[in-house]
């Protein structure tokens, strides 16, 4: 990774602009050419420093529903809860966490509503209390990965 | 996870509905931008559609926040930052908004959110993601996090990730 890798990373992590040539727009601020941008956005994608580059989109303002859950397990119970909870198309991270509170997922729901209702059956299913942690507010981030 | 929910609107939605137009924008887009010279026009004339028309329901969903931002996402393990720490802090209610906008300007703290409590077993209300090369500069920043605070910050903890347990690439979101 180069001087122009690393300035295309941090300058693509800002608002990329919505225009006819936004690629040659982005260029010429860096000091190089729509296709030499094009051709390190592609290897910076495929060998995996970028994971994605488009629009993102925010799931709860389409209509989904989405929360933070965390539960408390046993060690020796964690691997059977892990793939019952796993099981559940709507987990769609869940992460060992090192606390008392030591198994924490994400849930993605179609609407708001089912958030509840898929709670009520991890509860069911695994024997354990879900804490749901949907967030009450977001707080504005910056850029955050200087390449 | 599959575009479905990304497309469910809830009729009595009180957001600004999308029409069907935006939503094959938005599965068209959701896996990425095209990287040809005229993306918005590629993506047009995939979706049959002006790139006017495309880029003007792209500007729109940007301004209402239903897109937060059109940009590239940084596999931050792949620039080094290996160590990830979930900072979380129990700070008065009435400030939460206030300390937490400070938090998310520092650097490498990706996502800063208000969550409520479970007591007793959590007491923590404001999280932050933090991002560090090692656990030590992790500490470091939630060190930072912590002077910033003073005595709003009525006790925190880190929680480090010890296992991914799952992960089907949630796209929409974040």
């Amino acid at each position: 990774m180069d001087a122009l890798d690393r300035a295309i990373i941090n300058n693509l992590q800002g608002g990329f602009p919505v225009c006819d040539e936004p690629y040659r727009e982005v260029a010429s601020q860096l000091g190089t050419n729509t296709n030499e941008l094009l051709r390190r956005l592609d290897t910076l994608l495929e060998n995996g420093t970028l994971s994605r580059f488009g629009p993102m989109y925010h799931a709860e303002r389409l209509g989904g529903g989405l929360t933070l859950a965390a539960m408390q397990i046993p060690p020796d119970d964690f691997e059977r809860v892990a793939a019952i909870v796993n099981a559940f198309p709507e987990v769609a991270h869940n992460y060992a966490r090192e606390h008392a509170l030591n198994m924490w997922f994400v849930l993605a729901t179609e609407t708001p509503e089912r958030i509840g209702v898929v709670i009520a059956a991890i509860e069911r299913d695994t024997g354990y209390t879900v804490h749901n942690m949907p967030k009450r507010e977001e707080f504005f981030v910056g850029l955050r990965f200087e390449a | 996870m599959t575009p479905r929910p990304a497309i469910a609107m809830r009729a009595d939605s009180t957001e600004p509905l999308l029409d069907a137009l935006d939503r094959q924008i938005i599965v068209a887009t959701q896996s990425g931008l095209p990287r040809v010279a005229r993306p918005y026009h590629a993506i047009a004339a995939q979706l049959g559609m002006t790139a006017e028309d495309v880029m003007c329901r792209l500007q729109r969903m940007l301004e209402t926040g239903i897109i937060r931002r059109i940009g590239a996402v940084p596999n931050h393990y792949a620039l080094g930052y290996k160590a990830n720490g979930m900072s979380v802090w129990d700070v008065p209610d009435e400030r939460v908004h206030e300390l937490g906008e400070k938090i998310g300007a520092l650097d490498a703290v990706s996502h800063c959110y208000h969550r409520p409590r479970h007591l007793p077993v959590w007491p923590y209300n404001l999280f932050a993601m933090v991002h560090g090369h090692d656990r030590a500069e992790v500490e470091a920043k939630v060190h930072r996090i912590a002077e910033l605070l003073g005595n709003a910050d009525r006790g925190h903890t880190v929680l480090y990730s010890t296992r991914i347990l799952k992960k089907t690439g949630l796209r929409l979101g974040g």
